[in-house]
């Protein structure tokens, strides 16, 4: 069994959702993403997000569109990328590693010569913003002879006539993307998401992670209890930058506090009631 | 929904070149396509249908050539440019008027088509980026004519750089936002304006200008500025009775160069050369020529030449023209340099200002600064091909809106 869905199993035996916290690699610098990332499963991460900065992230809101700047003066790579979670599964090998990104830095990588890196590192699945099922040829096999899940966004705007297109190309878990809009910017109401999600639950069995505009704890106790878990980015590095210095540089502040704000996610997340087991 | 696999690379039907994309919006099978978020993708999807639709609808042809007659003022000229012709003693040099269009320029053509399809599909607020201000002025315009609510993303310098349209865009009724990410030029707009879409699907239409983007923009846009092409053919043969042997036309995204090519791209003995700005110098470093010096890659929805770094992050483009800053180009343009049949060169920032006065002193025609390049080009070959050579560049644009730079670069205190 995946390490994701090995997770998801766990977290369902014990009547709860997953916290899934999403940290932008090298931001502000390589050392203090691989540090906040080695940290996280202890503060409660039930899987990791981590995203890969791009100079032109067209699904993002200000916050994350700031955090890849960040990390790209930093120097990001995607091979330095893998080398965190290389580095990181030294010590952790339980805890599913997702990375979020988009295709061309992929695509100038190389396909194949990608999901094997990112495979060997441990890397668990991946989740390309702008590679819709109608393009995932280019990857697809690669990431399946790699054992790589391809997760799935799923948007409002995905009809009902649509969705079982989609969900047929998705694997390790289905990402719902609460709102219509970019990342950061509003948040979906319970409402909309007790609907939304039973639409989804009735054409695919794989868990259900609701992000985009998911905050604070309430939020994310209230998702991971009515899907399978909830990403929180923004609002995570909006903290991030403000613990930073006038150059940009991680002062003494930046790490306690991204992780006291995801210890905080966690124990509502872990104290959601109304989770069906 | 099908499954890509199942039509996967389907084989095209004839030996034409017009037969491109395929049904997944690929060109050739390997440029195009369409690579956009799940939340646009079943937009993308449904402006597909509208547009095949609209195509099959012959109402719709009909409504667009009555206002591209009254409205646009077309059919443009194809003016024989002797001065010039005379000057550089060697091909025969004819200008296709783009610029006489109402509005200054080619993109009226592809933004009449776009707001007549929006109007069917019955979205009231439109979205558009803008790098020289051209299509943002054609967007506010049609906006303006319709009564639609229009709000155009332009990059902070290129605010700067071309004031009078962002005040014709405002005067127009448009509300124009300044984007201040990355180096605030078209790339940077052309992002802003895609998370405004996702952000209000309900009402909203975007309104690409050029020749890329998820498909079907590319294809439709295309469509919608062939009028050019097949004009000038029909312009040609009334006047000197045979088809021109090279059409010339200056490549930003490549809207007025795809336009003017289309209709000639079966007729091998037309050679089309695309004019790409290479800034500085093709190997300054400082450059737009995104074909010559870049390498396919995906952005804004489809797979292209891109200027970009070993990593695959997005450089910033570099040219004088704030039209053809861009990194990228339309995807059908890079098909055609693949299988050669369509060339592609580079003019510096300073080979363009030469031409801009060059024309402007010869025809009394004030080019745009993008159409300077093709005019430059032209410039440069004219002299060593034989006298009874055809020699059309496209002129896309007037050059009203460039004065202020251009005056700047000669030292010229307005």
């Amino acid at each position: 069994m995946s390490r994701i869905a090995a997770r998801f199993k766990a977290l369902a035996a014990q009547g709860r959702g997953a916290l899934i916290p999403y940290l932008e690699a090298y931001d502000p610098d390589w050392e203090t993403s691989l540090e906040l990332l080695r940290k996280m499963p202890a503060a409660g991460a039930d899987l990791i997000e981590i995203g890969m900065p791009f100079s032109d992230p067209s699904a993002d809101g200000p916050v994350i569109q700031a955090a890849a700047r960040r990390g790209l003066k930093a120097g990001a790579t995607l091979a330095g990328v893998l080398d965190m979670v290389a580095d990181f599964r030294q010590q952790d090998n339980e805890t599913p590693v997702i990375l979020m990104g988009y295709l061309n830095p992929v695509e100038s990588y190389g396909y194949e010569r990608f999901c094997r890196d990112a495979a060997s590192a441990g890397v668990d699945g991946l989740i390309l913003v702008d590679l819709p099922p109608e393009e995932a040829d280019v990857l697809a096999p690669f990431a399946k002879a790699n054992k790589l899940d391809i997760i799935r966004l799923v948007a409002p705007t995905t009809s009902d006539k649509r969705l079982p297109y989609v969900l047929s190309h998705a694997s390790g878990f289905v990402y719902y993307v609460s709102i219509t809009g970019i990342t950061g910017t509003r948040s979906a109401t319970t409402h909309d998401l007790e609907e939304a999600i039973p639409r989804l639950r009735k054409v695919t069995k794989l868990p259900i992670a609701i992000g985009f505009g998911v905050r604070t704890p309430q939020q994310a106790a209230n998702a991971s209890s009515i899907a399978d878990g909830a990403v929180v980015a923004s609002a995570l590095l909006s903290t991030l930058a403000e613990t930073l210095d006038d150059k940009g540089r991680a002062t003494a502040q930046t790490l306690p506090r991204v992780l006291a704000q995801i210890e905080d996610l966690a124990k509502a997340v872990r104290n959601a009631d109304g989770k069906v087991v | 929904m099908a499954d890509p696999k199942e039509h996967g690379t389907s084989a095209v039907q004839s030996n034409s070149l017009r037969h491109q994309p395929d049904e997944r919006g690929h060109f050739g099978g390997r440029f195009g396509g369409r690579f956009v978020a799940e939340t646009l993708m079943p937009l993308i999807l449904e402006l597909d249908e509208a547009y095949k639709a609209a195509k099959a609808d012959p109402a719709f042809h009909k409504e667009l050539e009555y206002y591209l007659k009254d409205y646009v003022g077309r059919p443009s000229p194809l003016w024989f440019a002797q001065r010039m012709t005379e000057e550089l003693g060697g091909a025969k040099i004819f200008l296709k008027r783009e610029e006489l269009n109402h509005t200054g320029s080619h993109k009226l053509n592809n933004v009449m088509g776009q707001i007549l399809l929006a109007r069917r599909m019955g979205r009231t607020r439109i979205v558009a980026e803008t790098g020289a201000g051209q299509h943002g002025v054609a967007t506010a315009t049609v906006c303006a004519l319709f009564g639609l609510k229009c709000v155009i993303y332009m990059g902070a310098t290129d605010v700067e750089r071309q004031k009078p349209n962002v005040f014709r865009m405002r005067l127009l009724g448009a509300e124009v936002v300044p984007v201040t990410s990355g180096a605030g030029t078209l790339k940077d707009a052309m992002n802003e304006a895609m998370r405004d879409w996702v952000a209000n699907i309900a009402d909203t239409y975007m309104l690409i200008g050029t020749v890329a983007g998820p498909h079907p923009y590319p294809a439709m846009v295309r469509d919608f500025q062939s009028v050019i092409g097949t004009e000038t053919k029909a312009q040609m043969k009334a006047a000197e009775g045979r088809l021109p042997d090279i059409v010339v036309a200056a490549i930003g995204g490549g809207s007025n160069a795809m336009g003017i090519f289309y209709p000639f791209l079966d007729d091998k003995s037309v050679r089309l050369i695309g004019v790409e700005a290479a800034g500085h110098g093709l190997d300054s470093g400082k450059t737009a020529a995104s074909i010559e010096r870049g390498r396919p890659g995906v952005l804004h929805g489809n797979r292209t030449y891109l200027l970009q770094n070993a990593d695959g992050q997005i450089e910033e483009a570099h040219s004088i023209s704030a039209g053809l800053d861009y990194p990228g180009v339309g995807p059908e343009h890079s098909w055609l340099h693949d299988v050669g049949r369509a060339e592609y060169v580079g003019i510096t920032d300073n080979e363009a200002l030469d031409a801009f006065q060059l024309c402007t002193r010869m025809e009394g025609i004030i080019p745009a600064l993008e159409s300077a390049h093709a005019v430059a080009y032209a410039a440069k070959i004219a002299p060593t091909l034989s006298k009874d050579t055809l020699l059309v560049v496209n002129l896309s644009g007037r050059g009203d809106k460039d004065i202020f730079t251009v005056a700047e670069h000669l030292g010229v205190k307005l």
